[in-house]
């Protein structure tokens, strides 16, 4: 059904193109790039994760027996900040998006290689400090880096920890600043802004709140590391500053960040469902604009987080009806992509399974968040395990379920290869069940009244604690799985076709691996966008 | 606090619990609706759409099953059911915001890591709270390090504990009975050792118990103790001293409308005392020269309590409360009572201002 | 646009020398929508504190010097004027004066960063530095006042740090443009510079009446 042009015997492609380590330091390819991120984010992925196994362990038992109440803390600091800045936020964005945005709208590469190359170093020097912060002694302020604790009172690595993420954050910034770019100047002729898949959508508008909110972040950590380094006095109330300035700023980024790690996922699944059900997305333009719209809103909507905190009530009142707001394009997301499977021709392959838990988990976490947009009901839910297990739905069910969908989705395509069908079906089953078992009792916690942060707990809640933990073992189990099976289909899998999933969007229109140029000729686009239907075959010139 | 049994729902101990919880079970239902709609909608396509053989079959036009009418049916329908819930939290959350004005007061200090807790009536304790069943109870709070936020799950609320600031909180006991305190924005190394326990008590219970507390005197006397031992009385007039001009009397000054010097308004509250105490310049009511120390590092946060406390007792500009004698000096001493960590406490509070000495002769 | 020189500077992946300089031109837009916003985050501290306590921030803000402030306002908007004909000489190709030019904004710019060093020396000297041993003669509410101290560091600070950036670029501008490489037709590096530079001088045309002139009719 699918005409494309390559030569039958084996050529180069963009793996083989050149031979040595050094070609990959200094590559500018953006699919090489998207190798090195997928290399580093796993590695900080595995490392977040075992931070999140050794909080667990403690968890299971209401004393706090496993370790001193100072490491816990320090546990959960690492977890967070290693898990938000240097694995979710880069995760998709970083390799999906490096690697198939620009092939998915007929670029060779990105409009600013070398940039994008620059932009993989920075990550590493922010990911070099977060690694002396946690070789040194680690850090106790949670990923939030509230003052005057974090400024006056913590003993921790505070200012090597900022300066990481710091850093960091410009990686995100440039990486942002090249897409934007790259939507703009690079789409191949006949590439009209509608005819992009819903992918790049996601990923532009995910980049629009890189470069407008990240800088926000970096500031507020620079006058962070100010005074606690030099006592310039910015939030600590013995300086005469106001701590609560200080939550304001941090989560005007902080909150729309969290759309930088679902957009890009909300982008993933889309791609995946129109092709295993062979279908045109229900309301392409709903989707795209509803991505641009959390994009908007999200950036108004800060201010849920500080219900408690002496914040005025009638702010209150209007961050909490836009956070309602902010809710209705997700929603619209989720009914359209259960639409798109009507009557469809539905496969269910390990990117659809990734895919279909995603819509579940995400609908719970996104139904969650309005518990938590509700003024009353937030002062109770607030800090406690309700939030943790809300935001896990959201990162780990929506966000990782998007990021695994989408390796699976496009594994053959960045590697040539195919992975066991089987063992990949059961860890996306394991990874699903483990992740609710581990998740599920954190909302009845939450609303017993757990509070977050807490190196001990009473009695009467540990039930539902060992069935969380017990929940993360299955979790773990699944991940390592699915890790295993990867690594082996690297050396031992089938020769993957061009398009084995019979999709539609341009990077399927060349080899697998692609070549480094990525098409043998720019192609030209005289087609709408997934036409899946025999008479209107998509022609590669 | 006795260990509990399993359960899956906190108790409800407040006049707000049943509210919070009816709201609570509102959501749960739309949201279990919704859940369960999306899952049973894509396990049936996933099923009745299989793949059956290699087959493709033509795709349907979205446009024959009605694409645009969906498309606002189901954001309509959402945004209706989500402004309920906004409507219903905001309402809940605005008795929560106001306490009433005759509700019993009680103070709380917040530092790493415990709880100090004043009565009125001159009791204290420390990570306990003991109240009476069915009134109005008001606390109003601060911190001296770093924030903190006094939750109590069986009451539904909570209200962050900030250094630098007050904040109150407040909440109506129903039921008599044993109920968790916690610290629930995360202070430090024993965060989760920053807890205690509410006893919620039978009137006459509760009067035993504070019958059977502390002989310190009232808050309010010994917020005037200290008011004499500073000197603010030299100046300020007091039932003591008559006005000397150069300072506000402060007599009936409180709740009232005070005109500053830069023209602005403020009201005489508990925010504005302690900030006059602390910064006494940056708010200098009109008439009146900026001639007072700062005060910053001399008086502790519990000190302030008194003080704002002795001086809402000037309310009333009859002199009846003011004929208690001058106590002892207090503020050091009563510090002293509450254990060890309370003076590390004191420590940290009098170091951190060095960092922005104000001399007394700055004018 | 297919002159040689600027086919020449047309990397792989791009058709033509157009699409190229679209790139980068919205490229270094919204590269300064990203500065924007990180100046913006201090903006918005200043505010917040400003209206919170407006008589620490008006005596603070005397003790700046206006005419220290003035003259280096001056220097700034003559070195952007100086950057503009820079671009200009490159596109007219005049490369004698495009040196000339760039070298006339490196001097106007260490100028400016020269005399900003002295006001922080004297900022010095007088323990106007916030922290322990802030001290602020004739402040009202002092407490509060290290405030506008703090935020005059860091807003200054962050500013001077983009001159210095900005320096050490016209540095290199200077060199490529000795060995010939601008051209009428390929002279992006000093147009998108020329943007930097005008922007950092808006930053400064904000500052300057926010840190400097905003209360001196308080007095």
């Amino acid at each position: 059904m699918i005409t494309a042009t390559h030569p039958v015997e084996t050529k180069k492609n963009y793996l083989n193109a050149e031979e040595g380590l050094k070609s990959w330091l200094l590559t500018s390819d953006h699919k090489r790039i998207a190798i090195l991120y997928l290399i580093s984010v796993t590695f900080f992925f595995a490392l977040g994760g075992m931070y999140a196994a050794l909080i667990r362990l403690e968890l299971a038992t209401p004393a706090g027996d496993l370790v001193e109440s100072n490491v816990y803390n320090k546990f959960f600091t690492m977890h967070g900040v290693i898990m938000v800045f240097f694995f979710l936020i880069p995760s998709i964005p970083a390799v999906l998006g490096n690697f198939f945005l620009p092939m998915m709208i007929g670029a060779k590469d990105l409009a600013f290689p070398k940039i994008n190359l620059l932009s993989w170093y920075i990550y590493m020097v922010g990911g070099v400090f977060t690694l002396y912060v946690l070789l040194s002694g680690g850090v106790d302020t949670g990923w939030t880096f509230y003052t005057p604790f974090s400024t006056s009172y913590s003993n921790g690595y505070v200012i090597a920890a900022g300066l990481g993420i710091f850093i960091n954050g410009f990686s995100a910034i440039l990486t942002g600043l090249n897409f934007i770019v790259t939507v703009h100047r690079m789409r191949a002729p006949g590439m009209t802004w509608f005819r992009m898949p819903l992918f790049v959508w996601a990923h532009y508008a995910t980049s629009m709140i890189q470069i407008l909110g990240t800088p926000v972040i970096a500031v507020t950590l620079f006058l962070l590391v100010l005074e606690r380094g030099l006592h310039i006095g910015f939030f600590d109330p013995a300086y005469g500053g106001d701590p609560v300035l200080y939550q304001h700023l941090f989560w005007f980024y902080s909150h729309p960040a969290v759309y930088i790690m679902i957009l890009p996922s909300m982008g993933v699944v889309t791609e995946i469902i129109t092709t295993f059900c062979s279908k045109k997305p229900f309301g392409y333009t709903f989707i795209a604009f509803s991505s641009v719209a959390i994009a908007v809103f999200g950036f108004l909507v800060w201010g849920h987080h500080l219900f408690v905190s002496s914040q005025s009530i009638y702010a209150g009142l209007v961050f909490s009806v836009l956070s309602y707001i902010v809710a209705i394009p997700s929603a619209i997301k989720v009914f359209n992509w259960t639409a798109t499977m009507y009557k469809g021709s539905v496969r269910l392959e390990t990117p659809m399974l990734y895919a279909i838990g995603f819509i579940g988990l995400f609908t719970v976490g996104g139904l969650t968040g309005l518990f938590l947009a509700s003024l009353g009901m937030n002062v109770h839910l607030t800090d406690t395990y309700f939030v943790i297990a809300h935001f896990h739905y959201v990162m780990v069910g929506g966000a990782i379920m998007g990021f695994m969908g989408g390796i699976h989705y496009w594994w053959p395509k960045m590697f040539g290869r195919m992975y066991s069908q089987v063992w990949s079906k059961v860890a996306a089953i394991i990874i699903f069940t483990g992740f609710n078992l581990t998740f599920f009792p954190q909302f009845i916690l939450g609303y017993m009244g757990m509070p977050r942060r807490y190196h001990a707990y009473p009695a009467e809640w540990q039930v539902l604690n060992v069935l969380s933990s017990a929940g993360a073992s299955i979790l773990g189990l699944g991940y390592l799985i699915a890790i295993i099976y990867l690594l082996y289909s690297l050396k031992f899998g089938a020769i993957a076709p061009p398009n084995p999933w019979g999709a539609t969007t341009l990077e399927w229109m060349t080899d697998s691996p692609p070549i480094a140029e990525n098409f043998e000729v720019t192609p030209v686009i005289t087609q709408e966008v997934y036409t899946y239907s025999a008479e209107e075959v998509l022609h590669v010139v | 606090m006795q260990a509990k049994p399993f359960e899956l729902f906190p108790d409800a101990a407040s006049s707000i619990a049943g509210s919070v919880d009816g709201l609570y079970a509102y959501m749960v239902l739309v949201s279990a609706f919704f859940s369960l709609l999306i899952a049973v909608l894509i396990i049936y396509f996933a099923v009745k759409y299989r793949r059956k053989d290699d087959h493709v079959p033509l795709p349907v036009d979205e446009h024959s099953i009605g694409g645009m009418i969906l498309e606002i049916v189901w954001s309509v329908i959402p945004l209706g059911l989500s402004l309920v819930m906004f409507a219903w939290g905001a309402s809940i959350f605005f008795t929560e915001s106001k306490p009433p004005a005759d509700a019993m007061e009680v103070f709380v200090t917040g530092k790493q890591w415990m709880w100090k807790i004043q009565h009125n009536e001159g009791a204290r304790e420390i990570n306990e709270l003991h109240i009476p069943i069915n009134r109005d109870i008001k606390l109003t709070m601060t911190s001296e390090d770093v924030i903190h936020d006094f939750y109590v799950p069986a009451f539904r609320t909570k209200a962050d504990v900030l250094p630098g600031k007050y904040t109150t909180e407040w909440f109506r006991p129903t039921k008599v009975g044993e109920y968790h305190i916690f610290c629930a924005e995360y202070c430090g190394t024993k965060h989760s050792g920053m807890i205690g326990t509410v006893y919620v008590m039978t009137e006459p219970d509760y009067n035993k118990w504070l019958a059977a507390g502390s002989g310190e005197g009232s808050m309010a006397e010994q917020g005037q103790a200290l008011f004499n031992q500073l000197g603010c009385g030299n100046c300020h007039a007091s039932a003591f001293n008559k006005n000397l001009g150069r300072c506000p009397n402060l007599n009936g000054l409180f709740g009232t409308t005070v005109d500053l010097k830069d023209g602005t308004k403020t009201r005489m509250d508990e925010t504005y005392i302690r900030e006059s105490v602390l910064y006494p310049q940056s708010k200098i009511v009109a008439g009146y020269d900026d001639i007072m120390p700062t005060f910053k590092g001399l008086v502790t946060e519990d000190g302030l309590l008194k003080l704002v406390e002795y001086v809402k007792s000037m309310g009333t500009k009859n002199g009846a409360q003011m004929s208690a004698p001058p106590l002892a000096t207090e503020t050091s001493a009563t510090d002293a009572k509450t254990g060890t960590p309370a003076k590390a406490g004191a420590a940290k509070t009098s170091a951190a201002p060095a960092v922005n000495v104000n001399r007394p002769g700055n004018q | 646009m297919s002159s040689p020189a600027a086919a020449a500077n047309v990397r792989h992946h791009f058709e033509n020398a157009e699409q190229q300089k679209d790139a980068s031109t919205i490229g270094m837009w919204i590269f300064l929508v990203t500065e924007l916003m990180f100046f913006g985050g201090l903006f918005m501290a200043y505010f917040v504190y400003r209206q919170a306590y407006p008589d620490a921030f008006a005596s603070a803000s005397n003790k700046t010097d206006l005419l220290i402030g003035a003259f280096n306002t001056t220097v700034l908007i003559c070195s952007s004027l100086t950057m503009a004909l820079a671009v200009n000489a490159a596109a007219v190709g005049k490369k004698a004066l495009l040196i000339m030019f760039l070298v006339a904004t490196l001097l106007l710019g260490s100028a400016f960063l020269g005399v900003k060093t002295y006001e922080y020396h004297d900022k010095w000297v007088h323990h106007e530095i916030p922290g322990q041993h802030f001290e602020c003669e004739g402040c009202k509410d002092s407490g509060h006042a290290s405030l506008f101290f703090s935020l005059y560091f860091a807003m200054t600070g962050l500013h001077a740090s983009h001159m210095i950036i900005g320096a050490g670029y016209l540095i290199f501008l200077i060199i490529q443009a000795k060995k010939g490489k601008f051209t009428p037709a390929w002279h992006t590096p000093v147009e998108m510079f020329g943007l930097y530079w005008h922007f950092i001088d808006i930053v400064w045309i904000f500052l300057f009446p926010l840190l400097y002139l905003i209360d001196r009719v308080h007095k």
